[in-house]
C-alpha cells in the first residue's frame, strides 16, 4: 500500500491528523476494561496485515512530519540526541537494524546496497541518498545512532548490558512521555524508572529485566505503554514543560474531543549483535478522543479504563485535574454493553453505539 | 554528632551508607565539613599511612585533627572546585585496588563521585557517609543551571529564575538532584518555601 | 519454542589441533550470512546420537564479524556423559547439524581502558573472538594463559605469532605459572579482568582481586558446567502432569524436553538463570550445580536449575 505522507505540524496550528486507515490501524492499548501495570510482553515477529505490529520499524503517514520535528527539537537541544562513549559500536549495529530491516520491509522507500564496509543508504521519502563506510564514523554527518534516529519515527533508547542490569548510555529522545534522557543517561534500569509509582512494589521491574536482559538476536519483544497528551504534541520533554505544560488547562467541554490524545507507545526490545546492547525503541503514536469514538469498541473501553484507573497512576500519568472533563466525554460514547477481549477495533462484530442516557 | 535518617524514597535516590576500612594499599578520602568526623571515626595508623585526605573544611574546623592523624598526604582546599583538578590528578595515576571514601554533604559526594566513576571505579565499590547539612545539589531541567546549597522546595532556579519544585530523582552523572517548574500549569501559584525534609 | 534462534549449518572443516582438542567450522546450509556476535557469545550445538539429543554450549572462537563461518574448538572429556566424545568420533565434513544463534553471557565491558584476560586450556577459545574484536577497534588487551604442555597449548602459536608482545604462555608442566599478585598490582584505573577456564583458575582468581580490593564489577568469568551424569531418578511435572524418568547418562532437562514439556534455557551450563524452576515439594537432596542460584537458595531447595542440577531421594516434584 502506497503511503501518502502528510505534511502537518505538531506545535504552533497542529495541523497533525490521522487519516481513517491509521484510526483503525492505531494500537489501543487496552485488551480489556481496566489496566493496571504488567509485563505484558510478547514477541515481536509481525502481526496483522497493515497493523503497526506487521514490520519490524513501522512507517506510517506521519513519518516526513516527525522527522522535521525531530530536526526542530535537536537543532533547538541537542542534548536529546547523546551517545556515551562506549556506546559508539551499538550505533552502528543500530543503523544496521534499522537500514538492513527498512530495505526488506519497505522496499519502495528505502535501499541499502552493500559493497563489503562500502554501504550507500537511499531513503526516498526524505531524499536522501547517502554513500558512507561503515563502522568509520567519520563518513556520516552525525555519529550513527543520531544518523539513522534522524531518519526513524520513534525515541530510541540504547542499553548497554553488565552487571546483570541494563544502562540507559545513549539515546535519541525528542517524542516522550515527560522523562528527561539528558538528566537519566547513565542510570540503570530500576534507577530510571523509579519515578513510576505503584509497579515497584509489584514487582514488575524485576520481572520486567529478567525478561529483557534475556531478550537474544533475532528474537526481538513487544509491548503497549500509554499516557495522555493535550494537543497532538511529540515532544512533551520536561525540559519544556515550562512551556507546553499550561496547555493541559485549555481543555473545554466543547473542545476535549479534538485537542485530548491518548498517546500510545509500541515499545520494541531488539538484541544487538556486535556490542550485545539492548536497543529500546519507544514509537508513539497519536490519537485524538473525537477519532477514537469511531470505534464503538474502543469508547465503551476507553471510559471504563480511565474512570476506574487507581489516583496514583492518573496523577502520574498528568490527567488527574483533567479527569472529570473526560469522563463527561467518554461517559456518552459507552452505552453498558460488553466488550471483546483484545486490541483490535472489531468494526464488524462489535455493536453500534445504542443511544447513551444524557448525563 | 548524630546522622540525620533520609526518609525512605524512590530506587533513583542514592542511599548513604557508613565508612568501614577496607583491605587495599591505596585509600583516597574526600571530605568536607562534618564529613572529617567520619574519617577520624576509622582512621588508624596503619589505614593512614597509604591514606590521602582531600578536605574542604566550609568553615568547620577539623583541618587539624585530620592532620594529626598523619595521612600519607594531606590537602585542604578551600572549595571543591578549587580541589577538583587535585582529585583529577590523583585519579590519574591511581590503580585498581585504590579504595575511595567520600563523606560530608550529599552534593561533595555527588561530585567527588563522578570523578572517581569517570576514572573507572564503580559507584557500587565507592564508599560513602553522609555528615552535615542536608542541602541538595539541584538540577534545572529545563535551563541545566546547577543550583548548589538548596535547603528550601521550592526554590528559584539561580540561572534562569524559574520556580522549581524539589524531586528525589537523581542522577549520579550530573550529580544532583531533578527541579522542575512548580507553577507550570497556573503560573504565579507558588507555594511557601519550606525544608525539603519538613 | 525454548532457547535462542536456530540455525542450520554444515560441517566444512574438522580440524584436529592436538590430542585432545578438535577445531569444527560450521557454514549455514542455506549459502547465506550467519548474524554477526559479540567476542565471548557461545553457540548451542545439538548432536543427535540416535535417540538422545544433546545440547552443549560451545563458544564462538572466530572473528565476530566474519559472517561466512562460525568456528568452535572442543576438548573431548572421556568421563562426561559423551557430548564432547560425539563430536570428536561422529561428526565429519559435510554433516548437516543444527546450533543456535549467538548468546553472549560474557561480554566485553566496553567502557574498560585495558581488558586484562586470564585463560586456562579450552577457556581460550572466547578470547579468540574478543581479541579480533578489540583488535578491530584498537583496544587496550593483555592475554595471560596456561595451558598443560606445549603439545595441548591450542592456538599458542596462533597467539604469539599475531600478537607477540600482547600475549604470555605458561606450560603446567615447566612449572610456569602466572604471578597473580604481581598481575593485578599496578593495573591501571579503569581495568577489566576477563578468565576463562577451570573453576579453581576462576576461584584463584576472584578470591586474588577481592583480596586487594578490586571492585565485584571489574572481574567477568566464565564456566561452563558440562552436565554430570548420575544415578537415574524420578521426577513429577505438576504443572504438564507427567511423571518423567532422569536417565543416568542424561540431565534434567534434557529429559524435560524429551518427554514432550517445553522449557526455557539458553546456555545449558549453569550460568544464565534462564531454566530456573520452583519445586512443588522436594523429599530428598537436591544435588546443586550452577553458578545461579544464591547459596541460601540452594539450601532452600525451593529452586533447581535443571539443566546441570540432578537429584537423589524420593519425591522430586517441580513446577514445569
Amino acid at each position: 500500500m502506497t503511503i501518502q505522507f502528510h505534511k502537518e505540524t505538531f506545535r504552533g496550528e497542529y495541523s497533525f491528523h490521522n487519516s481513517e486507515r491509521a484510526i483503525k490501524r492505531f494500537p489501543f492499548p487496552f485488551d480489556k476494561d481496566s489496566y493496571m501495570y504488567a509485563v505484558n510482553m510478547e514477541q515481536h515477529r509481525g502481526g496483522p496485515a497493515d497493523s503497526v505490529y506487521e514490520k519490524r520499524f513501522d512507517v506510517d503517514e506521519h513519518y516526513v512530519s516527525e522527522m522535521e520535528d525531530r530536526a526542530l527539537v535537536l537543532a533547538d537541544d541537542p542534548l536529546r540526541c547523546q551517545s556515551l562513549p562506549h556506546m559508539t559500536l551499538a550505533g552502528w549495529d543500530l543503523l544496521e537494524l534499522i537500514m538492513v530491516s527498512k530495505s526488506e520491509d519497505y522496499p519502495e522507500l528505502f535501499e541499502l546496497h552493500r559493497d563489503g564496509d562500502q554501504w550507500r543508504w537511499v531513503n526516498k521519502p526524505l531524499g536522501i541518498d547517502d554513500t558512507f563506510t561503515f563502522m568509520d564514523e567519520t563518513t556520516l554527518p552525525y555519529g550513527p545512532m543520531e544518523y539513522i534516529t534522524r531518519q526513524t519515527q520513534g525515541d530510541f533508547c540504547v542499553l548497554d548490558q553488565r552487571d546483570d542490569n541494563l544502562w540507559m548510555d545513549a539515546g535519541t529522545v525528542t517524542t516522550q512521555a515527560d522523562w528527561s534522557l539528558d538528566f537519566d543517561i547513565g542510570m540503570n534500569f530500576f534507577e530510571w524508572h523509579a519515578p513510576v509509582p505503584l509497579a515497584h512494589e509489584k514487582g514488575i521491574f524485576v520481572r520486567a529485566l529478567k525478561f529483557l536482559l534475556n531478550i537474544q538476536q533475532g528474537a526481538p519483544a513487544r509491548r503497549l505503554n500509554w499516557t495522555m497528551t493535550v494537543n497532538p504534541l511529540l515532544d512533551t520533554s520536561p525540559e519544556n514543560y515550562h512551556k507546553w505544560g499550561i496547555q493541559k488547562t485549555t481543555l473545554t467541554p466543547e473542545n476535549i474531543g479534538s485537542k485530548q490524545h491518548l498517546r500510545v507507545e509500541l515499545q520494541t526490545f531488539f538484541r544487538l549483535p556486535r556490542s550485545n546492547a539492548l536497543v529500546f525503541p519507544i514509537r508513539c503514536y497519536l490519537c485524538s478522543f473525537d477519532d477514537l469514538m469511531t470505534v464503538p469498541k474502543w469508547g465503551r473501553r476507553l471510559h471504563r479504563v480511565i474512570r476506574d484507573l487507581p489516583v496514583e497512576l492518573a496523577t502520574y500519568k498528568g490527567f488527574i485535574d483533567n479527569r472529570p472533563m473526560m469522563l463527561d466525554y467518554l461517559s456518552k460514547f459507552d452505552d453498558g454493553q460488553p466488550t471483546s477481549l483484545g486490541i483490535w477495533p472489531d468494526l464488524e462484530t462489535e455493536p453500534p453505539l445504542k443511544v447513551v442516557r444524557s448525563s | 554528632m548524630s546522622k540525620f535518617e533520609f526518609p525512605p524514597s524512590i530506587k533513583s535516590r542514592p542511599v548513604w551508607g557508613t565508612l568501614e576500612p577496607r583491605a587495599g594499599k591505596h585509600h583516597l578520602m574526600i571530605a568536607d565539613a562534618a564529613g572529617a568526623e567520619a574519617i577520624l571515626g576509622i582512621a588508624t595508623p596503619e589505614l593512614m599511612a597509604g591514606t590521602h585526605i582531600i578536605y574542604i573544611p566550609r568553615g568547620a574546623d577539623h583541618a587539624d585533627a585530620l592532620r594529626a592523624q598523619n595521612p600519607a598526604q594531606f590537602y585542604e582546599g578551600p572549595t571543591y572546585a578549587a580541589s577538583v583538578s587535585r582529585i583529577r590528578r590523583v585519579l590519574q595515576d591511581a590503580s585498581m585496588g585504590l579504595q575511595v571514601y567520600l563523606t560530608g554533604t550529599e552534593g561533595l559526594m555527588g561530585q567527588a563521585m563522578h570523578e572517581a566513576m569517570q576514572a573507572g571505579i564503580p559507584h557500587t565499590a565507592i564508599q560513602t557517609e553522609h555528615r552535615g547539612s542536608v542541602a541538595r545539589r539541584m538540577q534545572c531541567v529545563h535551563c541545566k543551571g546547577i543550583t548548589e546549597d538548596v535547603e528550601t522546595d521550592p526554590f528559584v532556579c539561580s540561572h534562569c529564575g524559574l520556580n522549581l519544585f524539589v524531586r528525589d530523582h537523581y542522577s549520579r552523572r550530573l550529580a544532583a538532584y531533578q527541579g522542575v517548574c512548580i507553577d507550570a500549569e497556573d503560573p504565579g501559584n507558588v507555594p511557601e518555601p519550606k525544608g525539603i525534609y519538613e | 519454542m525454548s532457547g535462542a534462534e536456530k540455525i542450520a549449518v554444515r560441517v566444512t572443516e574438522v580440524a584436529p589441533l592436538n590430542e585432545l582438542v578438535t577445531r569444527f567450522r560450521f557454514e549455514p546450509v542455506s549459502g547465506g550470512l550467519l548474524p554477526t556476535f559479540s567476542g565471548g557469545a557461545h553457540t548451542v550445538v545439538e548432536m543427535r546420537d540416535g535417540d538422545i539429543t544433546r545440547l552443549n554450549p560451545y563458544s564462538l572462537m572466530s572473528d565476530p564479524f566474519d559472517r561466512s563461518a562460525y568456528t568452535i574448538s572442543v576438548r573431548r572429556d572421556d568421563e562426561g556423559r559423551g557430548g564432547s566424545k560425539f563430536m570428536h568420533t561422529n561428526v565429519s565434513v559435510g554433516d548437516e547439524m543444527v546450533i543456535s544463534n549467538p548468546v553472549n553471557l560474557f561480554s566485553l565491558d566496553l567502557r574498560a581502558t585495558k581488558h586484562l584476560m586470564i585463560a586456562g586450556g579450552i577457556g581460550i577459545t572466547p578470547f579468540l573472538a574478543q581479541i579480533k574484536q578489540l583488535d578491530r577497534a584498537h583496544g587496550n588487551w593483555e592475554l595471560h594463559y596456561a595451558c598443560r604442555s606445549e603439545a595441548l597449548g591450542s592456538y599458542v602459536d596462533y597467539l604469539t605469532t599475531t600478537h607477540p608482545n600482547d600475549v604470555n604462555i605458561y606450560y603446567d608442566d615447566q612449572s610456569q605459572a602466572i604471578d597473580l599478585d604481581t598481575l593485578l598490582d599496578g593495573q591501571p584505573l579503569g581495568t577489566h579482568i576477563y578468565v576463562c577456564g577451570p573453576k579453581g583458575m576462576i576461584d584463584w582468581v576472584r578470591a586474588k582481586a577481592a583480596e586487594i580490593g578490586w571492585p565485584r564489577e571489574a572481574v567477568h568469568y566464565e564456566e561452563f558446567l558440562a552436565p554430570q551424569p548420575g544415578k537415574p531418578f524420578e521426577v513429577k511435572l505438576a504443572v504438564s502432569n507427567k511423571v518423567i524418568q532422569v536417565g543416568e547418562q542424561e540431565s534434567l532437562l534434557e529429559a524435560i524436553e524429551r518427554a514432550g514439556v517445553d522449557a526455557p534455557y539458553l546456555c545449558r551450563g549453569g550460568a544464565c538463570g534462564q531454566c530456573e524452576t520452583d519445586v512443588v515439594q522436594a523429599e530428598g537432596e537436591i544435588i546443586h550445580r550452577d553458578h545461579w542460584l544464591e547459596d541460601s537458595e540452594k539450601a532452600g531447595d525451593a529452586k533447581i536449575m535443571p539443566c546441570v542440577s540432578r537429584f537423589e531421594g524420593k519425591v522430586l516434584v517441580l513446577d514445569r
